[in-house]
């Protein structure tokens, strides 16, 4: 009975939605109060039969309904609980609930926490949100319904992909999905600013702070996902490419630049019909994402659902919302006259370079990842487009990025002079020469970890220096500490993402000079790698929940002393016939020891071993990134825009359009 | 991100490599090997390079890389010698020709079309920046913020 309520909830959260739509758009445009009135309640409908729906799909997977189709084909009574529950939304059928499921929490919060907001805006915001509502849960009724029923129903389930099996695929996911899901709800904004042809500084500061947890949760997302592949994939590989990576890579950078022009909207009303036109493109690309990985169309890893007819209607549905929205922004947006003007070194002309730059990178990234489609069916040409060609293509572009990265928080305003902002940058610029130089001198000429290592010298000293200089560190150390405690939070979150980016460089540039060693070796034998020595101990057999496992131990020492004993894993899943490798790492922060049991021969094993310098720093600085957005997001500013009690905008008949 | 643009090939290690005899005796050897292989598809797998993969194939191209590396060829010989075989599909970097010429000005073509879009904005904007302050405007400005 329970998958069947789930149904029924999504059935009627498709109705509450279509309802939304239609009071919210008819109610704004005649102004009538009581319709516009209608739409808060509505949304938090859908948000709750969602909820339900999505609740009652979890409970089929946790009790292990066989006669769930999804349940039978992605689950298994042995699973572990923390995967049963995570199983829900490592399927096609799942991901897709979870992403309306996400979509129908937005809602909710822009009903609940937009409360403030003139209620013709706040109508038509939801009235978009519910319209994309609309199509995703019409695309889940009838391709890919979660809920569909087997009969007779089989003795237990096929189990799940074992490389799913992992606390990673619980906040990998949802993680990404809050990100892509959050640009709805900028693009909402920007379809309710076209129709009403207004954008002002209250309009933008309403769109930043959801474009900044979006962006927020989708370098969470990003990096996790990105930190999953290197521990558990076992290749030592963090980024690969892979179009599905791509496709997330893409929102991540349109979302960057938007969050970084919604704030010259806010601060100077300028940009405003390129932030409109950058809040359509972030979802835009989030829906060419979900339409990439949901229709597998592409090669990827990731394609674990590829069926023509899923992949024609998130077609329809990638053009509807992306060809109407961006129909409504040729038609309206001469309307949105610019009214801040600025010189061209500013600060509004370095966010400027910002975005060029960004928008670059992504078209890059886009083109790079849709040739291969593109040459085959227009050319007749298979060609194959990696990795060497993004290096090559994005490094260009990302070198200039970075060196403005550090320049720009010192620009004031309007208008501004190159030479005092670099003056108080000189000794950043030295002491990343240094490091470049040090580079250089220890590992020899190699000039991509030598770039890095001075990119995320400049970036890291580059935001102190910013820091140091707003709270006065150097001009007036006695009273910087109450000025770092008076400092908006915004600007220490702009440093620390700054930071954070510098972080992650670091991470890729110690990763540059990562060495590995493939070694046949006899119990009691052993290998040296970059100053440590791997003895292999033995290999015994292990059991675990659901698979058995040959486990290898490996005693590392430094010089005659004991660092660390590593037990690197195979493991075979029985259920799926698949056998996974499970790296055993041990990190000293400074590297990563990485070892992977590979083939056992002629009594002895294969063991791959891989020192990655700075590894962790990669996933670090992301996390640092996201912590500045994060902070950012706390600052006053916007949270004076969020409801400080229940506002009595929604009683006021407004008609602003 | 922009960040792991600028790193992601840097390094990569031999990920797939699962015999050790399959490598050369000779180190220098085998890194370029490596590098080489690096380049090259894995044609039956999905984007992953020949040094990643796992699959037979990979691993017949991983032993015709270092054969010829092993019998004197420069890195060039042996790319031209597999991209005769296999065709452009083989290369991960595609080479620049009528077909992919788009492609490769791709970064070009997004930031001068940016630049370009940019500088006609300003120009129809026409709004001039106000002029800068004159010497003597800027005297009484210091004059104003040394009152107290």
């Amino acid at each position: 009975m329970i998958p069947e309520l789930g149904h029924f909830a999504l059935g009627l959260a498709l109705a509450l939605a279509l309802a939304m739509s239609g009071f919210g758009l008819v109610g704004a445009h005649r102004g009538e109060a009581r319709l516009m009135g209608l739409v808060p309640p509505l949304a938090l409908g859908v948000t709750l039969a969602v909820v339900a729906s999505f609740l009652c799909l979890v409970a089929s997977f946790v009790v292990n309904d066989t006669t769930v189709s999804a349940v039978v084909a992605n689950s298994h009574s042995a699973k572990p609980m923390l995967y049963k529950i995570s199983g829900t939304w490592g399927n096609h059928e799942g991901s897709m609930l979870l992403w309306v499921l996400i979509l129908a929490l937005c809602c909710g919060a822009v009903a609940g926490f937009g409360r403030t907001l003139p209620s013709a805006l706040q109508s038509r915001v939801l009235a978009v949100l519910g319209l994309v509502a609309v199509g995703f849960l019409a695309f889940i009724l009838a391709t890919s319904d979660p809920f569909s029923r087997v009969w007779p129903p089989p003795m237990d389930g096929n189990g799940l992909n074992p490389i799913l099996q992992d606390p990673g695929l619980a906040f990998h996911p949802p993680l990404l999905y809050l990100g892509y899901v959050g640009f709805a709800v900028t693009f909402a904004f920007a379809v309710a600013a076209l129709i009403e042809g207004r954008v002002d500084a209250a309009w933008g500061r309403w769109v930043r702070p959801w474009a900044l947890a979006a962006w927020s949760f989708l370098t969470l997302g990003i990096g996790l996902g990105s930190w999953w592949a290197y521990y558990e994939l076992g290749w030592g590989g963090y980024w690969f490419w892979d179009p599905v990576e791509n496709a997330s890579l893409l929102p991540w950078l349109a979302g960057c630049a938007l969050l970084h022009s919604a704030i010259v909207v806010e601060k100077r009303e300028a940009l405003k019909t390129w932030t409109v036109f950058l809040a359509l493109l972030a979802f835009a690309l989030s829906l060419l994402g979900t339409f990439l990985v949901r229709s597998g169309v592409l090669n990827s890893v990731h394609a674990f659902a590829s069926d023509p007819a899923r992949g024609v209607f998130i077609l329809g549905l990638l053009m509807l919302y992306v060809g109407g929205g961006f129909a409504l922004f040729a038609w309206r947006a001469q309307a949105m006259a610019p009214t801040g003007v600025f010189a061209p070194v500013s600060r509004e002309g370095a966010l400027v370079l910002n975005n060029l730059l960004l928008c670059s990178v992504a078209a890059v990234v886009l083109v790079g990842t849709l040739y291969p489609m593109f040459a085959d069916l227009v050319l007749g040409q298979k060609i194959s487009v990696g990795p060497p060609f993004f290096n090559t293509a994005t490094l260009p572009l990302a070198v200039p990025l970075i060196g403005a990265m550090a320049v720009g928080p010192f620009l004031p305003w309007k208008r501004a002079r190159l030479w005092p902002a670099l003056q108080k940058l000189w000794w950043v610029a030295l002491v990343a020469l240094a490091a470049a130089l040090l580079c250089l001198a220890l590992e020899g000429v190699r000039v991509g970890p030598a770039l890095g290592f001075f990119a995320a010298a400049w970036l890291i000293l580059g935001a102190k220096a910013d820091f140091a200089q707003r709270i006065g560190l150097f001009s007036r150390p006695r009273a910087a500490f109450g000025r770092a405690l008076a400092l908006p939070r915004a600007a220490w979150g702009g440093a620390m993402a700054h930071g954070g980016l510098g972080v992650t460089i670091l991470g890729l540039a110690g990763m540059g000079l990562a060495v590995d060693r493939l070694a046949l070796l006899h119990p009691g034998e052993s290998v040296d790698l970059a100053g440590y020595e791997y003895r292999l101990d033995g290999v015994v057999d292990a059991q675990g929940a659901n698979f058995a496992a040959r486990r290898a131990t490996v005693e590392v020492t430094r010089h005659g002393r004991a660092v660390v004993t590593l037990h690197p894993e195979k493991r075979s899943f029985p259920l799926a016939r698949m056998t996974t490798s499970e790296a055993a790492i041990h990190t000293t922060w400074l590297e990563d020891l990485y070892v992977v049991l590979g083939e056992e021969r002629e009594g002895g094993v294969v063991l791959r071993i891989h020192d990655n310098p700075l590894a962790p720093w990669i996933w670090l600085g992301a996390g640092i990134m996201a912590l500045g957005g994060g902070l950012s997001l706390s600052d006053r500013r916007t949270r004076v825009a969020a409801p400080a009690a229940k506002a009595p905008a929604l009683k006021n008949p407004a008609v602003r359009a | 991100m922009a960040l792991l643009l600028l790193a992601g090939g840097w390094t990569a290690p031999a990920w797939a490599l699962s015999d050790p005899a399959e490598q050369l005796p000779d180190a220098a050897q085998e890194q370029r090997a490596r590098v080489i292989g690096r380049e090259l598809r894995c044609l039956v797998c999905q984007n992953q390079s020949i040094e990643d993969s796992d699959a037979d194939l990979a691993r017949d191209l991983r032993r015709i890389v270092r054969e010829q590396v092993a019998a004197g060829r420069s890195d060039e010989q042996v790319m031209a010698f597999l991209h005769d075989r296999y065709g452009d599909f083989v290369l991960l970097r595609p080479p620049f020709t009528a077909g992919t010429a788009l492609l490769w000005a791709t970064p070009v073509l997004a930031l001068g079309g940016g630049a370009l879009l940019v500088l006609g904005l300003r120009r129809r904007r026409a709004a001039p920046v106000p002029a800068a302050l004159t010497a003597a405007e800027q005297a009484r400005l210091a004059e104003l913020d040394r009152m107290p």
